[in-house]
Order: C-alpha cells, then structure tokens, then sequence
C-alpha cells in the first residue's frame, strides 16, 4: 500500500548518549572489572556492536551478594524509612532529568521506537520509582502488619522487552521496602542498566544497595541459587520460569514469577471499530509485540469480522516500520537475530498449519532484524499461532458469537497474564472481566500500566504481582500475613 | 454391656459429594495411638486423585461465582453441624493423637471455631486485599482477589482435625476448590468431616477428602496440570522439596510446609488465604 502521506525523516539525535567501549559491573556502588569474557551488545536496527559487556561469573555474583548483604545489614537496613524513600525520590527525579539520554539509549540498545521509550518506558519508569519512594515510610499501612519487615537481599533476573522499566518495577519496590537487589538485566539490552547504575551513584545510594550484574543465563543461574540470596523475582519466558521455581524448591527463598502470555482481545458488536482498532493495533504492535501481555489472540464477534479485519488491515498499511529513533516510526527492530528466528519459525508454522497471512506491502531496512506486521486469520485454537506465546508482531485472528464463547475461548490458554474487552456497554465490560482468567483486563483500552496498579498473572503466567499496595507483599514479611 | 450386635462402619472416600470406595480396591488398617487396630480406611490410588481433580474442576467455576455471603453461610453451616458431632470426633481425635479426653475436645472446639472464623473472612476478603486504583488516565481501575482454582491439599499428618480445617477451611474460604490428602495414620476425622461437609450445603466435588498416603498420592498432584496450587503442610521434609520441584512444570502456586507441623491453635491470619488468591485488576473506561 503506498503511503498516504509520505513523512520527511524525523530523527532523534543520539549526541546526547555517552557509550562507553565496554563496560563493568557495578558492585558495592562502583564500576568493576568482571572475571569472565565480555559480551558484545548491539544494536538491532543496525546490527552495530555498541559496546562490550563484562559477563558476570558465580564469583562476580558473589561479591555483588555480599555486598548486597553488607548494605543490608549496615547501611540500607537499619537506615530510617523516610530517608530510603528520599533516596527513591531523588532517583526517580533523576531519572526524569536524563529521560531523554534513557530514551536515545534504550532504543539504540533494544530496538524500539524512540517514540515508545520516550513516552512510555522511562516515564514509567519513574513513576515507578516515585510511587514507591512515597511507600517506604508507610509500610505499616500495606496491610501486612504492624510492622512488616524486608527479606533480605532480592535475586532480580529481568528481560530485553522494556530494560529499564522491568528494571524499575524490580528494584522500586525491593528498595522501597528496606531490601538490598543484585539485578541482572537481560544479556541483549544491559545498557540502560549500567546507565542507571550511574544514576545510583548520583543520587549517593549507599554502595552495595544496588548491584547490577550482567551476563547471560549463566550469570543469571548463579544470581537464582546463590544461597544468600532471599528473594527471587524473574520476569521472562515460562519456561525459564518454571525451571527457576524447580531451582528455589526446596530452599527458604521466596519467589514471584512474571512470565509468558497469550492474551485474547474481545471486540463485541457494539464496539466502536475505529477505537478498537487502535486498540488491537497497540494491544499485539506495541513494542513489536515483545510484550508479555500482548494482545496476540483477536477475538471477533462474527457479525463485525468483516468490517473490524478490513479497518485493521487498512490502519496496518499506514504504520511505519524502520528505524527506531526516527520520531515517525511505529514498529522498530526485534531485538535480536535469535528472538527473529523464533517469530519466523512460529509464523511458518501458521502457515503450514492451514491459516492465512496477511503482511503489508512496504519493504525493510537491509541490516538489522525485521518482522513486517502480520495478521493471521483461518486460525484454529489448535493452531500453535494460537497456543504459543510468538513475543512479535503476529496477531490470530478468531471469531465467536456468544459471550459464552468469547469468555471460554480467551480462557482457553494455559496463561492468563492479560485480556482486553472492547464494548459500548459497561455491564457487559463487568460480566465478561468477571469471568476472564487473567490478572489484568483492558477496557476499551491495551497495555496500559501504572505503578499503583497490580500487574501479574493467573495460571502459569505466574504468581506474585508487580506495583500497588498489592505487589509490596512480594518483598516484605508479616506477621502472619 | 449391652448384648446387641453393634453395626460397624465401612470408612470411604469422599469424592464429588459421594462416598465411593478406592476405585483401586484397595485397604489399609488403622490403629489408635496404643496401636489397637480401629478401622479399615479406603486407601486411595493416583486415579481416585485424578477423579477427585475432576470433580473439584467441575465444581470450581459455581463455587467460586457464588456470592461471598453465601459461602460465608455454608462454611458457618460447617461449624454447626460438626457442633453436633462434637463428641464423635472428640473421640477420634483421642484415640488417634492419643490425647485425653479433655485435650481432644479442646481441639474439636478449636477446629468447629475455626470454620466460623473462615466463615466470617469470605465477605472481607476483597475489602482487605482489594484496592481502586488511582491511574494516571480515564479508567476506574481496581483490582479485586479471586480464587486460584483447584487446591491439592497435603493435610497435616499430626494434627488430625484442628490441623485438617486449619489448612481446609482457608481454601474454601477464599472460594477454591479442594482435592485434599488426610493424615494417613489418623485419617478418621477426615472421613467423619467428609460427612459433615455433605451434610452442609458444601455443594459436591468442592472439597474432596481422600485418604492414604500423601508421599504416593502428592507426585500425582503436584504434577497434574489441572491442579492450580498446592498445599505441603502435610508432605514429609524430603518428598516436600520434590512436590515443590514438580509443581514447577505447571507453575503452582506452592505452599511450604513448615519445618516442624506449627502448633495449629495460633492465629493464621491471611497466612494461609493469600496463597490461594489472585489479584485481577481492571481497567474500565470512564467518558461519556
């Protein structure tokens, strides 16, 4: 489809970031050398190497462990609450300072429209930080006691998809609740991590309070089963889930898991089309769909398929797909060879199985990894588009007639991390978000979050949730509770 | 002495509301705390488990849909009618945890008081753990704790009735369904609940008592990818950390068994509801 209106470039500068050729870790509240090899970290848009990345080794793990525990026991610990949440305020005011440094950075490392970083990611990520600032000094009203206390040092093993948001929603909480964090940020996308570390030594967080150690699975095994470690939180795929919950087994350690979905999008007759449409647009686009939550499973009530499929596909032909730090873009890189070589498998076995893809026209930049919107529709619930998590830009599209049939075919998914329900009628919206089993439902609405609103899943999506009074309980004991 | 012939009992699952024998056919002696034998207990297989899954899946989706005040009403129903029994299981509890008499009343007391105080937590639930969320944007949003799901219950070996309903009562309480494993030495109150449960209004297949042994029935459990959660009160230490491990391959929500069985009569608070709820939040328009 040719463009309606053809865009000058807009692009955003990358002058104002500073990457440095290689980084170390940060352990004890200073940059060190790791005593593993480096990784290389590159841009997905581009495939250019942007820097190089100490691989933390179990014993880098261990120094960051001690001195997570040390900061605990002597600085973070007995440090009044009030002054915690200050420390917490500063860093989220820092991080609303250098947001457009955290942009430019997160989308050269991740691959993502600068766009969405620049109004969605670091924003939130410091909403985050600030919410939970505010929570240190009123623990004793989260519902947990009179007098809840910390766990100890936290374990935090976060993804590529939104580096320094997961970042917040790990650390935010774990610090606002008097623990001390070794977080390892995914071995794709460490850069907003270590720009963050800098961030911690601006705002003179005691040393040892955060750790970040980089690496790939191994380093993030050694941060899970170290045994001074109290807590573990991981958000990521299912499977590597379930084999950090068979690691815990059996140990003290306390464990909240974020893990994978497949979640239905409801769009009944009385919707209005147009909205629902950008509704399905960001529910399986946003982020490249490189969202646990993505809204990968349109549900269609038979009567408006037609018409809802021909408006998808009409705003689809519009959306632009290129380079991320161009201001237009709408779909930027995946973000990684490997995860592009997971969505193609997936989308061939769509093909193969008997549904029908549809792409755009248009072509993709040369280098870099790319994956075109894509819409399939013939889709079957057997299907594996339909079963498995594709973590892309690969909607299913179904249909259904009844509610009755909406709500048993959204549920019918072992997740239920999310859902999404497009209606005119309110009591419809609260009948049918009644009888969904998923741990957030959109209304007229997508992948919207807030720090003050839990997130997480039902099934094997997994358990504990992220943000409101709620997710405070995944880092503090109660007398109990 | 009287010289009538006594009736004696024949002691059965409860599975689905009904009381069927193990589909295995199979037995087991028990004896009281002097070692005197007591009963033949039905000795439950992996497919009396699966069977029990099925039922508590089939009963989850009208339990959990039922309204607060109800279950509130039925689990209240519970405590009433084991009142009447009291003495019945006073007499089990004594003979099977070797406790005077007076000790095992005292436990059944607890236990009837127990249902109560879970009886009066379901309405409060969402109170308590619910929240409206102030999100930056058009929405009421809100979140609202709902029930896991099917429950597979390892009940405490030691305490055979106050341990029973302390770890029963919570998961019904918070609108669950059970597939629950009775203490294998001392399974008689569990069979004697199980009559009381189907005689209250506990509609069928919402709890499910079976007994045997945990450490044969637990593995299927803990891997059944019907089973949402899991309860280890009463998995012995080495076999707890492997039911832990295999609840990993469906992401269950586990519950840790304590190192030592806890002393059953402290205040549970939401120790034991909070497992066993998930928190939804909504996100709902608001506009003209």
């Amino acid at each position: 489809m040719t463009q309606l209106f053809e865009y000058a470039p807009a692009p955003e500068s990358r002058s104002i970031v500073d990457i440095r050729p290689s980084y170390g870790l940060f352990i004890d509240g200073e940059f060190t050398d790791g005593t593993g090899p480096a990784l290389k970290t590159v841009n997905p848009a581009t495939e250019e190497v942007l820097s190089e990345v100490a691989v933390g080794t179990e014993e880098d793990v261990d120094r960051a462990v001690r001195a997570a525990r040390r900061a605990f026991v002597k600085t973070w610990g007995p440090m009044r609450p009030a002054d915690r949440g200050k420390y917490l305020f500063r860093i989220a005011r820092l991080l609303q300072e250098r947001a457009r440094e955290f942009a430019v950075l997160e989308t050269l490392d991740n691959g993502k429209p600068i766009r969405e970083s620049r109004d969605v990611d670091v924003p939130l990520a410091a909403a985050h930080f600030f919410y939970h600032a505010g929570w240190a000094d009123k623990l004793e009203h989260a519902g947990l006691g009179p007098a809840p206390r910390p766990l100890g040092v936290a374990g935090q093993v976060i993804p590529w998809n939104f580096p320094l948001l997961m970042l917040a929603w790990k650390i935010a909480p774990a610090l606002a609740t008097g623990n001390t964090v070794v977080l390892k940020p995914a071995e794709t996308t460490p850069l907003t991590a270590l720009l963050f570390a800098e961030v911690c030594q601006q705002a003179d967080l005691p040393p040892g309070v955060v750790n970040i150690v980089t690496g790939a699975g191994e380093t993030g095994r050694a941060v899970i089963s170290h045994p001074d470690v109290d807590k573990v939180a991981f958000t990521g795929s299912t499977e590597v889930g379930r084999s950090i919950a068979r690691t815990v087994a059996g140990t003290e350690k306390r464990l909240t898991l974020e893990l994978g979905g497949k979640a239905a999008n409801i769009v009944f007759d009385d919707a209005p089309i147009d909205q629902a449409v950008e509704g399905i647009v960001r529910g399986i686009f946003f982020n490249q769909g490189h969202v646990c939550c993505a809204g990968s499973r349109l549900l269609v009530q038979e009567s408006v398929h037609d018409d809802v499929l021909a408006a998808l596909q009409r705003r689809i032909g519009t959306l632009r797909v290129g380079d991320p730090m161009d201001k237009n873009t709408d779909l930027g890189a995946i973000n990684s060879a490997e995860q592009l070589a997971r969505i193609r498998e997936l989308a061939a076995y769509g093909e193969t199985e008997g549904a029908t893809c549809w792409q755009p026209e248009g072509e993709l930049p040369d280098r870099g990894f790319w994956f075109k919107p894509t819409v399939f529709t013939d889709v079957s619930p057997a299907h594996r588009i339909a079963r498995d998590e594709v973590f892309g830009p690969v909607l299913s599209v179904m249909t259904f007639r009844t509610p009755d049939e909406a709500v048993a075919k959204a549920n019918n998914t072992t997740y239920g991390l999310s859902a999404g329900i497009w209606s005119e009628k309110g009591s419809r919206i609260l009948q049918v978000t009644d009888q969904l089993r998923a741990g957030v439902v959109w209304a007229n609405t997508f992948n919207e979050f807030d720090p003050t609103s839990p997130f997480g899943g039902y099934k094997q999506s997994g358990y504990g949730r992220e943000g409101g009074r709620q997710g405070l309980a995944a880092y503090l004991q109660g007398e109990h509770q | 002495m009287s010289d009538r012939l006594a009736v004696r009992k024949t002691y059965k699952l409860y599975l689905g509301g009904a009381f069927p024998r193990s589909e295995s056919g199979r037995t087991y002696e028990v004896h009281d705390a002097k070692g005197h034998f007591v009963a033949n207990a039905a000795w439950a297989s992996r497919k009396d488990a699966r069977d029990a899954v099925v039922a508590a899946r089939g009963a989850f989706a009208k339990w959990s849909a039922a309204t607060a005040y109800n279950r509130g009403q039925v689990l209240y129903r519970v405590a009433e009618v084991m009142e009447g029994r009291a003495a019945q299981f006073a007499e089990e509890v004594a003979a099977g945890e070797g406790l005077s008499t007076g000790r095992a009343r005292a436990a059944v007391d607890a236990a009837i008081d127990r249902w109560v105080w879970y009886a009066g937590w379901t309405d409060k639930l969402a109170a308590v753990l619910g929240s409206t969320n102030p999100v930056a944007g058009p929405y009421f949003g809100f979140s609202v704790p709902e029930p896991t799901g099917v429950v597979a219950v390892l009940a405490p070996q030691r305490s055979s009735l106050l341990g029973l309903v302390s770890v029963l009562a919570p998961v019904l309480a918070a609108g669950n369904t059970a597939v629950l494993v009775s203490s294998k030495e001392r399974p008689l109150p569990a069979i004697t609940l199980g009559e009381v449960l189907a005689t209250s209004d506990v509609p069928g297949g919402v709890a499910n008592l079976l007994t045997g042994d945990a450490a044969e029935i637990g593995p299927w459990l803990a891997e059944h990818a019907d089973v949402d959660a899991i309860d280890l009160a009463g998995a012995p230490a080495p076999l707890s950390m492997e039911l832990e491990r295999s609840a990993a391959g469906t992401v269950k929500r586990v519950l840790r068994a304590a190192p030592e069985e806890p002393d059953w009569t402290a205040d549970p608070g939401l120790s034991r509801l909070r497992p066993f709820l998930e928190t939804k939040s909504v996100w709902h328009p608001i506009g003209v």
